[in-house]
């Protein structure tokens, strides 16, 4: 395997077919306000007939737009294919007429992609949708076309077929709506089918559901599959082959299990090491990217790696040619032999360093917690309904810790940062801070304390105004509330934005001038500004690429070290909160199902459903992927408007009897400090 | 769907009764009076004494209050009262001449939407280039022409070059088709053409927002025709918005009637209107406004139930 030869194109050695399709030094630009963008710039990616393939990278990243340009559906007028070839069954896509185009897609290529909530008609049926395809392509009728739509929602596991196919996506789960979606792109037996990003927007149990019977149906009907991802646990669990891509390049190609085995390219390196991991012990550090992609209205000469890369030698400067090695393995890194042999060692990431000393004393105590919210329902006086989102939820914080809040959508964890902070009104229990009880505190009372009392918010795009300096933003609390002049504000806003690893001058930018990661980390200056003792994270990462997700979770962790914070930190990737959480509650419904200190719960998990959360989550690791057996929940999540009898979680779990459609299990303490809800423990 | 529908109707009686009070004490605090105008008009002296005779025979001597609740209670028994000068009853004065306007009123909004409809789609379709500019130069002249003008550049327009006016009486549709049609149809393109501009312009901006959907590329990536992608995946979408406009400008409509009635010597409710507001003729003039808020709301209501139609959403929310 370390007999590399140098600058050999792959298929002599490894390929016994013709690739289905091969895309050949494919570029894509976009022609924008301030220039254009060359999105995908000689790209090459090819798939074997029957191969799973993943094509890896950050936003922005080219992925997207290269599969967009196999389908030719890029957006008009601004993008256009300035080059290349895309070979498919022998004919080049890019050359073939629009009518001949037409044909091809949706009959011989399929796409599914990433929003099932908008990528559905909203006014039309299912049914229509889906026998759209038919019609056209194979010019079935009416009755052959219902037979078979009603054929491949059975094969994509949806019940009563019949019936939902005269229903609108708005009557379907986000998780059925992708089912649809997948329904569509089997229609007509395709060859190819290129999902991009297929469950980025759906909760963990759901997704493994989807990729369980994407793998399934490609394997059993023939399907070449090309999956775009940023997810390198899915990448494990469901690629034969991987292209990692950067700044609009392929940087890595090679199976997938030599990629993750010994990857030859740093990004790939880093990339790997930047994703917390269920599977390993928690280090003390993330290892990080460092800085940003470059703009790719003027990408740097050379390498476009080598700005942010550890291995950086002067001969960077030079574009580095692929380095093949055996298995059609190909590296777009001069050193690419060097990390093979293990120059990796030496640059490895600061380990292991002290968790803070956290004292036992509690900050904040949640005792009874319960928020329901009271909607309307139709006719004239409306008949009312009652979301139960939170259902007596108790648990404590202890001063410089932090409390992972982890849970699917609907599971009630947002609304309970939004409770402590008196956003919402709770309908009871009591939430002590310091003391205090937060739910009962007067206006003027709430007002004092919320300078201690601070949020970060998920999304970095809308919670920053877009017509304030960045400069103000941080400011305004500091002008205010704590009533500090202009000109010593400024300092402080400097020190802060240093503080959250930012420069002093972006003072003066606006939010839309800075990256995701960068308004973020300006978030997390505002909040800091008020000099709080508590901050209420709620998904602070998840709307960040993965190199970037590492630098903030490394920056929270560095201030609550320095600053003796305390963090009630919500969030859904379990691998995320599994990093930086000391204790974790584990909810389902707007109930907690269990609670215990991290290493406690990762390596023994009491309740059914972390159980299945923690099986659903793909580790990037293709040799343990393939090891265990993922056993995915089956069934939807319940409406929060009507929660099942008993045990919330009784409709989905594999160990539910009788008696868990009638009582509600107690939260109950089955080891010291691990509390589950399940009356079978 | 009756319980939406049975509430619908009964939310609109606070809106017309909102209505019906805001006219009714804004036409009296305008000064003037009916009787002096009526009486006096003509510059002869009438005594004091007179005035007040006609006063009381008109009910005008009672307290605003007592008027307005005399009003509301007929109102209630479809009693309009009379017309404070001519002396005939309101719901006859009405009656004759509300078939002429609303059939103006309909044809206008009939022949608007079927121009609005594909030349907002090409504008949009061709969006930037020369097809493009030459809709929104339209549209943005039918914003700025008044309908009243258009409408003697019309007749001018008629007699110049085909030496041929509209007739000038009226003949009722089922009487002669082509004589009612060949007198109605200009006063309809003067008021539709505004209509039919601000309904372009919003189906080409929403046609423009509803291609850019992730539906559209899915539909696209499909296989479908491209004209199936307009006409089936867009079009139902891109209807939403712009028929809240039709129902919303439905008002100007009438509005663009009151004046257009006069250039074509139409005889309709604008005529009377207008008429009214001059005399003072307080009864005439709270009953119209109130009949053309009764339909406006019903205009509105119309289009909220098309909007379940057309968007299952609505249709079982």
């Amino acid at each position: 395997m370390s007999s590399a030869t140098l600058l050999e194109p792959t298929h002599t050695q490894t390929a016994p077919t013709a690739p289905l399709i091969s895309v050949e030094d494919l570029r894509v630009e976009f022609s924008t306000g301030r220039g254009v963008v060359k999105a995908v710039d000689g790209v090459n990616w090819s798939v074997q007939p029957g191969e799973t393939m993943a094509l890896v990278g950050e936003s922005g990243c080219g992925k997207s737009v290269s599969a967009l340009a196999v389908m030719r559906l890029l957006a008009k007028p601004a993008g256009r294919v300035a080059g290349g070839r895309i070979m498919f069954e022998g004919r080049d896509l890019l050359t073939l007429p629009e009518s001949e185009m037409r044909e091809l897609r949706g009959r011989d290529i399929s796409m599914i992609f990433q929003e099932p909530m908008t990528s559905l008609n909203p006014t039309l049926t299912i049914g229509l949708q889906i026998m759209e395809p038919l019609k056209i392509h194979l010019g079935m009728s009416d009755e052959q076309a219902t037979a078979r739509a009603i054929e491949l929602l059975g094969l994509v596991g949806i019940p009563d077929a019949e019936r939902r196919l005269g229903q609108y996506p708005h009557q379907f789960s986000g998780g059925m709506r992708q089912r649809v979606m997948i329904a569509i792109g089997l229609a007509c037996n395709p060859k190819l089918i290129i999902a991009d990003e297929p469950t980025t927007a759906l909760d963990v149990t759901i997704q493994a559901q989807i990729l369980e019977l994407m793998k399934d149906l490609s394997r059993r009907l023939g399907i070449t599959l090309v999956i775009i991802t940023h997810n390198l646990g899915i990448v494990a669990r469901y690629a034969d082959r991987v292209a990692v891509m950067y700044a609009g390049r392929v940087v890595e190609e090679g199976p997938a299990d030599q990629v993750f085995g010994a990857p030859r390219h740093p990004y790939t390196i880093g990339l790997m090491r930047s994703v917390p991991r269920l599977d390993r012990p928690r280090e003390y550090k993330l290892a990080t990217i460092e800085g940003l992609p470059p703009n790719l209205l003027a990408p740097p000469s050379g390498c476009r790696f080598a700005a942010r890369c550890p291995f950086r030698i002067e001969k960077c400067a030079i574009d580095p040619p692929y380095h093949y090695a055996g298995d059609g393995q190909r590296s777009a890194c001069h050193r690419a032999e060097e990390l093979a042999q293990g120059l990796a060692e030496q640059t490895a990431a600061v380990v292991a360093g002290t968790v803070g000393q956290a004292t036992t004393e509690p900050l904040l105590v949640v005792r009874g917690l319960t928020k329901h919210f009271e909607v309307r329902g139709r006719g004239l006086m409306g008949t009312k309904g009652t979301v139960r989102a939170v259902e007596n939820v108790s648990f404590s914080i202890e001063k410089g810790r932090t409390l992972g809040l982890v849970g699917e959508s609907g599971c009630g964890k947002t609304t309970i940062g939004r409770t402590i902070l008196r956003l919402e009104e709770a309908t009871g229990g009591e939430v002590r801070f310091e003391g205090e009880d937060l739910v009962t505190a007067s206006r003027a009372r709430m007002k004092a304390l919320r300078t201690k009392i601070q949020v970060i918010f998920q999304d970095p795009y809308s919670s920053l105004n877009p017509r304030m300096l960045v400069g103000d933003i941080i400011a305004e609390p500091l002008i205010f509330r704590r009533g500090i002049k202009k000109r010593e504000a400024r300092e402080r806003v400097a020190e802060l934005l240093v503080q959250s690893g930012l420069y002093a001058d972006m003072a003066d930018r606006y939010p839309h001038q800075l990256s995701g990661g960068q308004r973020q980390r300006v978030g997390i200056a505002r909040a800091l500004a008020m000099e709080p003792s508590f901050i209420v994270c709620d998904e602070p990462v998840s709307a960040l690429d993965v190199s970037i997700q590492g630098q903030i979770i490394n920056l929270l962790d560095e201030l609550q070290e320095r600053l003796g914070l305390t963090y009630l930190f919500i969030a859904h990737d379990l691998a995320v909160v599994r990093h930086i959480s000391h204790r974790i509650v584990v909810m389902y419904l707007g109930r907690v199902m269990e609670m215990a200190d991290r290493d406690e719960l990762y390596a023994a998990p009491l309740h059914p459903y972390t159980q299945a959360l923690l099986d659903a989550a793909p580790v990037p690791d293709p040799a343990m992927e393939r090891a265990r057996q993922p056993r995915a929940l089956t069934g939807e999540l319940p409406s929060p408007l009507a929660p099942p009898s008993g045990c919330v979680f009784h409709t989905r779990c594999p160990m539910a009897s009788a008696e868990c459609r009638q009582t509600v299990p107690e939260v109950r303490e089955i080891r010291p400090g691990h509390f589950a809800a399940c009356i079978k423990i | 769907m009756l319980r939406y529908l049975t509430k619908r109707i009964l939310l609109m009686i606070p809106t017309l009764l909102g209505v019906a009070v805001l006219t009714f004490f804004m036409l009296r605090v305008v000064p003037g009076d009916i009787v002096e105008l009526k009486l006096r008009g003509d510059g002869g002296t009438v005594t004091q004494e007179v005035i007040d005779r006609e006063r009381t025979r008109l009910g005008l001597d009672k307290p605003l209050v007592i008027q307005f609740a005399d009003w509301m209670k007929g109102l209630a028994t479809f009693d309009f009262g009379t017309s404070m000068w001519t002396g005939r009853p309101v719901a006859e004065e009405i009656s004759i001449r509300i078939g002429l306007t609303l059939q103006v009123a309909v044809m206008a909004a009939i022949i608007s939407v079927l121009i609005a409809l594909p030349l907002g789609t090409i504008s949009a379709l061709f969006r930037d280039t020369w097809i493009d500019y030459v809709v929104r130069v339209v549209t943005i002249a039918g914003l700025a022409v008044p309908s009243f003008w258009l409408g003697m550049l019309m007749i001018m327009g008629l007699l110049t070059y085909f030496h041929w006016s509209p007739p000038v009486t009226y003949t009722p549709f089922l009487t002669d088709p082509l004589a009612n049609m060949s007198q109605l149809i200009w006063p309809a393109l003067a008021v539709g053409y505004r209509y039919s501009a601000v309904v372009a312009r919003m189906v080409r901006s929403s046609i423009i927002e509803v291609m850019k959907e992730d539906y559209i590329r899915t539909a696209r990536a499909k296989g479908v025709f491209e004209r199936l992608v307009v006409g089936r995946h867009a079009m139902r979408n891109a209807l939403l918005p712009a028929i809240t406009v039709v129902g919303l400008e439905f008002a100007f409509l009438i509005g663009g009637l009151v004046v257009t009635e006069q250039v074509f010597n139409l005889n309709g409710i604008g005529r009377l209107f207008v008429e009214a507001v001059s005399r003072n003729d307080f009864i005439i003039v709270q009953t119209l406004v109130l009949l053309i808020a009764v339909m406006f709301t019903v205009v509105n209501l119309l289009v909220d139930l098309l909007y379940g139609v057309l968007d299952p959403r609505i249709r079982f929310a």
